[in-house]
């Protein structure tokens, strides 16, 4: 019989000692949990990320609902416990729910601490501390003005996500520099001058009087009587140990609950993990040590011997663009030396504090590549008499070693920290590499966890692997989008949101573009993403578009091109085959076939041509086919109900239908539709992009097709009973694909990135979300469906059309 | 000398990042207008596929070709990276924002 273990917490230190647990003995417990918040275990590291738009939710979760389910584990969501009876041995959740336990964790964290000024409790007071709140910190908008009350690193992240939001920021912080817990004066303020450079209005020594407001916030009135307006207030002064449970149930608690070095509070059986806990005299609030407590508790729950002796810590600032470490102690003292190099113009302070010739403490702003190295030292006591001289300078400098990251990362010791939040040293990273076979990031993070949390050691263990496997290390994990930017696309696309960016040149001037013009590769994906992602803000760059897409006809191998008339549904008419059989005789146009998609395809058109054809196509109704485009192709179809002794729907007007409704569409690769009116598929749905198949109790969507590069069956994604509620789900599943997938990624391709779950849950599971992406796209159809044939006949773009000179010989000579 | 030159057409028939044609009985000319306004003319023809030039997106000072992306060099018609091959270049200036090309022997303005 496995033993009973209830956690009442699911926040990283749980999920970690999760990890290790059923590492070290499997199968020996069955373990509930009990999450007050209605979710699974996510990286909390990094809901910064989130805030600031630079990630998403599903980005940051560590356990999915399939790895409960894996380890059997039964999670309750949103069941907050009320109360531990440790004499009969169980726990009882808010909303009911009764466990009994051989052995109980109690992880509860730490809450926010608001300062209970007066107004305080006023709507519009937020504090940041999990997902539901970055909900009610984005809800006021851009361009609302915001106050944050705390300049520590929760404060300054939650003001910089904030302003990247398009909020005005205002940072009220009591102390008389930033961040004066981890950093000095002087590095506090190279802090306080790069936040006011992106804006952020920073006042230090500001001591909060009061939220003023009636209904709700309308501004935080200081002691000295200034008055500051705003709509909201972020609350992030600081973090409390979440005790009132193990206190109610009579446990030891000072600060936090108090634990030995084994985590165990004073009754046997209940241990306490994380933020809540107080292990000799100290509470933490840093992952690393959080990790290192849920590696002790899962090996004293596995009854193997191990000891917590307490952390050194050190910490990072994750706000893009600002670098910023910190460890140990930088208090001046009379037994204390301190080493200082400033470079103002380039904005890099670094200082050390040494005792007794070792480094007790570092702060490093602006240059951070050495921070691992001199904590390093400073945990181990290194005597630094030898490197005195050059200690400054890091470790590219010592012992001659050249000015290469690489040699600095090679000359590291193996048991050097490369990953403070999962105190993962070298050693084990290169060992899981050839011991493995890794090659690449993720398999990294997936085996020792090292940049799994804050992400902010990657590019040393980047190094390792280039180091370890040679030329042979592919950093495929983010492939920039091309030679002209390090970035990939889905951070181009997070940051073209995040930042506002509404035009190429925003894109590239914000994001660092390494040419003045782009090239062939990243300028139609940006022209792509900012058309889908502004529609009716950007202007189309037509110079950005491959020629197909600027004059809307497909280029053949002789520089000729091909037309294709839109026939929806693929129905015609015989007006319509009568325009095109003259057509192609008024213009001599050498070949007519009949393509895949159930439409006519002229070859051979030139391009001085093109008007006269599109005119003369225009003239019986037709429009362009998009043949050409990124975007919704053709829409194949049987004739359904209409004609066929099996068909089950009217396919062709359902098809006809979904045409009329999606032609115009860009989209980051071609879509191709197909609707079948019985599973015989005569339309061959089962192997498109989107495809239907009707059945007689409704619409079975199918979608990840190809029959392309690479042959594949769709997916089932849904069943829908309606007409109705099969388009909806269709437009909304091409709206997220508009929105998610990288330029020329097919349907399938992105289906098999994002996984069919993230989907579903946005376009079935979930009427709302579908309903937004519905919605999203009909209003960028609203700007989309306009034939550009039409146009060009009337005379947009003339100069793609003709020549601007014609030289002829000159007889004379 | 002047009347070497010949006025191909004023600049702002070519959009930037973009470029026209000039036909002549030599073959087509593609003629190139970069984001800062310089003008280049080249030979409308990849020497991998005859791709036209001017139909490729011009960046920087070069143009990729639409057929098989084919990188040239606007100033010199040499491709770029690890194609080898070269385009003819021709002469051009700007004068008056009027383009003129420089005449080879078999050409001179028809109208």
């Amino acid at each position: 019989m496995s033993e009973k273990l209830v956690i009442v917490g699911n926040g990283m230190a749980p999920g970690r000692m999760l990890e290790h647990l059923f590492e070290a003995a499997p199968g020996r417990f069955a373990v509930t949990i009990f999450n007050a918040e209605p979710r699974v275990n996510y990286n909390r590291l990094m809901l910064s990320p989130v805030l600031s738009g630079e990630k998403t939710y599903e980005e940051i979760i560590t356990h999915d609902d399939a790895w409960y389910a894996d380890h059997g584990v039964t999670l309750h969501k949103a069941a907050p416990v009320t109360l531990i009876d440790r004499v009969a041995k169980r726990v009882v959740s808010s909303n009911g729910i009764v466990a009994d336990y051989d052995r109980l964790v109690i992880a509860t964290g730490s809450s926010p601490f608001i300062p209970p000024v007066p107004g305080h409790q006023l709507p519009g007071v937020v504090t940041y501390r999990d997902l539901d709140d970055v909900d009610k910190m984005l809800a006021p908008g851009p361009g609302s003005k915001v106050v944050v009350i705390g300049g520590g690193l929760l404060g300054l992240e939650a003001a910089a996500g904030l302003k990247m939001r398009g909020m005005e920021v205002t940072v009220l912080h009591l102390g008389p520099t930033l961040m004066e817990r981890q950093l000095d004066p002087a590095a506090g303020y190279l802090l306080e001058r790069a936040f006011a450079e992106r804006g952020v209005t920073v006042i230090t020594q500001a001591n909060t009087q009061r939220v003023v407001g009636e209904d709700r916030v309308t501004g935080v009135e200081l002691s000295d009587g200034t008055v500051i307006d705003c709509s909201m207030v972020v609350m992030a002064v600081g973090i409390r140990p979440a005790t009132g449970l193990a206190k109610a149930a009579g446990l030891a608690v000072n600060r936090g609950i108090v634990v030995d070095d084994q985590m165990r509070t004073e009754d046997p059986d209940v241990f306490a993990l994380g933020e809540c806990a107080e292990h000799r005299g100290t509470c933490y609030g840093l992952v690393a040590p959080l990790y290192e407590m849920a590696q002790v508790l899962a090996q004293t729950l596995a009854d193997a011997p191990a000891v917590y002796g307490g952390s050194v810590t050190s910490t990072k600032l994750k706000v893009t663009g600002i670098d910023l470490f910190s460890a140990g102690d930088f208090g001046e003292a009379e037994d204390r030396e301190e080493i200082v190099l400033r470079d103002a113009s380039a904005g890099i302070y670094k200082r050390l504090v040494l005792k007794d010739h070792r480094i007790i403490g570092a702060v490093l702003y602006g240059e951070t590549s050495d921070g691992p190295w001199y904590f390093d030292m400073l945990r181990r006591g290194v005597d630094t008499r030898e490197m005195r001289d050059t200690l400054i300078f890091g470790q590219a400098y010592q012992g001659g070693t050249p000015l290469d990251p690489m040699a600095a990362v090679a000359a590291l010791p193996d048991e050097a920290e490369i990953c403070g939040c999962n105190g993962v040293c070298k050693g084990k990273i290169t060992g899981a590499i050839t011991g493995k076979g890794l090659t690449g990031l993720d398999g990294v993070r997936a085996h020792t966890k090292a940049s799994a949390s804050c992400g902010s050691c990657t590019h040393l263990v980047e190094q390792l692997l280039h180091l370890t496997l040679g030329e042979s290390y592919n950093p495929a994990a983010v492939q920039p989008m091309c030679a002209c930017t390090d970035y990939g696309h889905d951070d181009v696309r997070r940051l073209i949101i995040a930042k506002g960016l509404k035009s190429i040149p925003a894109v590239m001037q914000e994001l660092e573009w390494k040419t003045s013009c782009g090239c062939a590769k990243c300028r139609p994906a940006l022209n792509y993403y900012l058309v889908a992602d502004w529609p009716g803000e950007y202007a189309d760059d037509g110079q950005s578009r491959f020629i197909n897409e600027r004059v809307h006809a497909n280029i053949q191998k002789d520089g000729t091109y091909s037309v294709v008339p839109r026939m929806w549904g693929g129905m015609t008419s015989p007006k319509e085959l009568r325009a095109i059989a003259d057509v192609a005789d008024k213009f001599a146009i050498p070949a007519v076939k009949v393509t895949g998609g159930q439409r006519i395809d002229l070859l051979g058109v030139r391009k001085e041509d093109l008007l006269g054809v599109w005119a003369d196509l225009n003239a019986a109704g037709m429009v362009s086919g998009a043949a050409y485009a990124k975007g919704l192709r053709t829409v194949k179809t049987c004739v359904g109900s209409d004609w066929c002794r099996f068909g089950t729907q009217d396919s062709t007007g359902f098809g006809i239908r979904l045409e009329k409704f999606m032609w115009g569409a860009w989209t980051p690769a071609k879509v191709k539709l197909a609707v079948s009116g019985c599973p015989r598929n005569c339309a061959e749905a089962t192997c498109k992009d989107i495809g239907v198949i009707c059945v007689d109790s409704g619409y079975d969507i199918h979608f990840a097709g190809a029959a392309g590069l690479d042959i594949k069956g769709t997916e089932l994604l849904c069943h829908a009973d309606s007409e109705d509620e099969a388009l909806e789900i269709i437009v909304a599943l091409t709206q997220l694909y508009r929105e998610q997938g990288r330029y020329l990624e097919r349907i399938y391709k992105w289906a098999k990135r994002v996984g069919t779950p993230s989907i579903l849950a946005n376009v079935v599971t979930d009427r709302s979300k579908r309903r937004h992406y519905f919605e999203r796209f009909v209003y960028a159809q609203t700007f989309a469906q306009v034939d550009p044939w039409e146009e060009r006949v009337n005379g947009k773009d003339a100069h793609e059309f003709a020549a601007m000179a014609e030289l002829t010989m000159l007889a004379a000579e | 000398m002047s009347n070497d030159w010949i006025d191909i057409g004023e600049i702002d028939a070519i959009p930037r990042r973009g470029a026209r044609c000039v036909t002549t009985p030599e073959g087509r000319i593609a003629v190139f207008r970069t984001q800062q306004d310089q003008i280049y003319a080249l030979e409308n023809r990849c020497p991998h596929k005859n791709g036209p030039l001017s139909e490729g997106i011009v960046h920087g000072a070069s143009v990729t070709c639409p057929l098989h992306n084919w990188v040239f060099d606007l100033a010199t018609g040499e491709a770029m990276g690890a194609d080898v091959g070269q385009v003819r270049s021709y002469l051009v200036r700007i004068e008056d924002g009027r383009i003129l090309m420089a005449l080879t022997q078999a050409m001179v303005a028809a109208q």
